[in-house]
């Protein structure tokens, strides 16, 4: 690991100031990645900033606005947030089902929409890899590629987000609040995340020194109360998703009244499926119908021989859970 | 201007203060290790990966490998080493003892901090991946405990007698201290 500075500024001015200041500074939080990568030699930042006690914490009520999470909460604390459980359980469901027990209460949600990519290339400094530097290649398209990317690849990079939690935020329309150097800012999901592109050294929209404060996620309805969250893996637990979907549904009487479908580990970014909710939209509700609709989604699949299997994983994740939260609607 | 790298730095561990002088590489896992010589907390992976680090940073069970010692502040730490009252053991230990629960004991350290902040955890009414969501509660079985422990591997496999430990722990007031 590289030698540092270290930095524990009094308030979140301070800290932007810092980062934006210094091109070699990072911020930490909870440490579990950023703390990794500095080891495997992936990160060395000169400084690290350190906002773990200054950012936000806790679940906060806005009247008419849904909830502002603060993005310091650790991810034990929000998935156990009775509010979250009750009104929004498909994000309780993906952050449990989200590494272990000692890792969600040292990771934040900021930290957790800033995780970084678990291709292996990325994490191996020996190896070339276009996103830790740029154009010296991508071996994972003809070498180790059965967790990557089947939708919104390039040619650069076929590098999937691993972050379950994100997925059930894409599916509830969360917005992300962000300080930065020229003000505050509220971004869309996706408008954070982005696509790889020739580009792939960034995840996300954000500029050096952007300090995410805060995840406000839109009021609880019917749908987001009827909401699931389903992962699979190697393991039964504490492990990356091969895929994985968070979906909420509302149906009247027959009829899909209104669906949120999102994929995880498919793409560069959660992959929310607005061709599969839109063909779902006032359609029957039946295992049929979620199928079909899905299919059209995923049909802009461009999988490599050993990640096609992710493709039907998706669709039958996708129709299983659509499935189970049929059976309990009420009619 | 050269940059500061290294700092003094106060840490508060098993109910004792200690003030050293660190590079601000050194994790809490380290620190514990090589300047405390509380050996009790091991290196597994180094990664986050496997658990044998497990302590408890503010009453949590965290993996004390990906914790930079300089970030710990006045939270209080307490390890393997601190459980016991005197010769009385913790509920955790005791029936880790009685049950037999290791081989090479390498993990065990590890599996019995992160117990006693699962117990906490379940008492405090928190979920896990297995809870079903239409009770909300988190009645301990064998099911709950093997998902909450998910994040202490053990690679002799002894997990046939760490589970039944841990559930007679969970019904001997584990969680109460
Ligand atoms: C063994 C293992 C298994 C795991 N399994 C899973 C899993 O199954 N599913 C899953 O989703 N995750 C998993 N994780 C990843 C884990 O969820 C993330 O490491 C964690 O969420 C990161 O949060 P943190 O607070 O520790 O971030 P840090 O490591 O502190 O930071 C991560 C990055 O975000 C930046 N950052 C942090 N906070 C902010 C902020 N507020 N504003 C701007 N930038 C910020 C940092 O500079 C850094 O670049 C696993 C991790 C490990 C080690
Ligand atoms: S897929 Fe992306 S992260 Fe992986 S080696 Fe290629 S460029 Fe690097
Ligand atoms: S040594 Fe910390 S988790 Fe393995
Ligand atoms: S007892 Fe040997 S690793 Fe667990």
């Amino acid at each position: 690991m590289k030698q540092f500075a270290y930095a524990r500024p009094a308030d979140r001015e301070e800290a932007v100031a810092m980062v934006s200041g210094s091109p070699g500074a990072r911020y930490l939080a909870g440490g579990t990645n950023l703390v990794d990568l500095m080891r495997l030699g992936v990160a060395g930042p000169d400084l690290l900033v350190d906002v773990s006690a200054l950012l936000p914490s806790g679940v906060q009520e806005q009247p008419d606005r849904g909830l502002l999470i603060g993005a310091g909460t650790p991810n034990s604390d929000l998935a156990a947030d009775e509010r979250i459980r009750r009104d929004h359980p498909v994000l309780s469901q993906a952050l449990l089902a989200g590494a272990s027990g000692q890792l969600r209460n040292m990771a934040t949600v900021g930290g957790n929409l800033l995780q970084r990519t678990r291709c292996v290339y990325f994490t191996d400094v020996t190896k070339p890899c276009n996103k830790r530097e740029a154009g010296s290649g991508c071996p994972a398209r003809t070498g180790a590629h059965r967790d990557l990317a089947v939708l919104g690849a390039s040619e650069a990079c076929i590098a999937t987000h691993p972050s379950d939690m994100a997925v059930a935020l894409a599916a509830l329309d969360a917005r992300v609040h962000v300080s930065g150097s020229d003000g505050d800012r509220v971004l869309a999901l996706d408008d954070f995340y982005r696509l790889p592109g020739e580009d792939p050294s960034r995840d996300t929209t954000l500029k050096h020194g952007d300090l995410v404060t805060a995840v406000e996620i839109p009021l609880a309805s019917a749908l987001t109360r009827r909401s699931a969250y389903r992962k699979a893996r190697d393991r039964a637990s504490y492990a990356f998703a091969l895929g994985s979907v968070a979906v909420a549904l509302e149906v009247s009487g027959t009829t899909v009244r209104d669906v949120r479908i999102a994929f995880g580990s498919l793409a560069h970014r959660p992959w929310r499926a607005r061709t599969a909710e839109d063909a779902l939209r006032g359609a029957p509700a039946t295992a049929d119908a979620f199928s079909a609709a899905v299919e059209v989604e995923l049909g802009a699949a461009a999988p490599l021989p050993d990640n096609a299997f992710k493709v039907p994983l998706a669709r039958n994740l996708a129709v299983s859970v659509l499935s189970a939260l049929l059976e309990e609607a009420p009619r | 201007m050269t940059p500061v790298t290294s700092s003094a730095v106060s840490v508060h561990v098993n109910g004792d203060a200690y003030r050293l002088e660190l590079d601000h590489r050194t994790s809490l896992l380290d620190a514990l290790r090589e300047h405390l010589a509380l050996t009790g907390t091991k290196k597994g992976c180094d990664h986050g990966q496997c658990g044998a680090c497990t302590v408890l940073l503010g009453g949590r069970r965290v993996y004390s490998c990906l914790v930079l010692c300089v970030a710990v502040g006045d939270r209080e730490v307490v390890t393997v080493e601190g459980l016991a009252d005197g010769a009385d053991l913790h509920p955790v230990q005791e029936a880790f003892v009685q049950r037999d629960a290791f081989q090479c004991g390498y993990c065990t350290p590890g599996q019995i901090c992160s117990a006693v902040g699962m117990l906490r955890e379940a008492e405090a009414g928190w979920p896990s991946a297995v809870t079903s969501a239409d009770t909300g509660t988190s009645r301990l079985d064998e099911a709950e405990v093997r998902e909450r422990m998910a994040g202490n591997l053990c690679r002799c496999g002894a997990y046939a007698n760490i589970v039944p430990a841990i559930l007679d722990a969970a019904g001997h007031g584990g969680a109460d201290r």
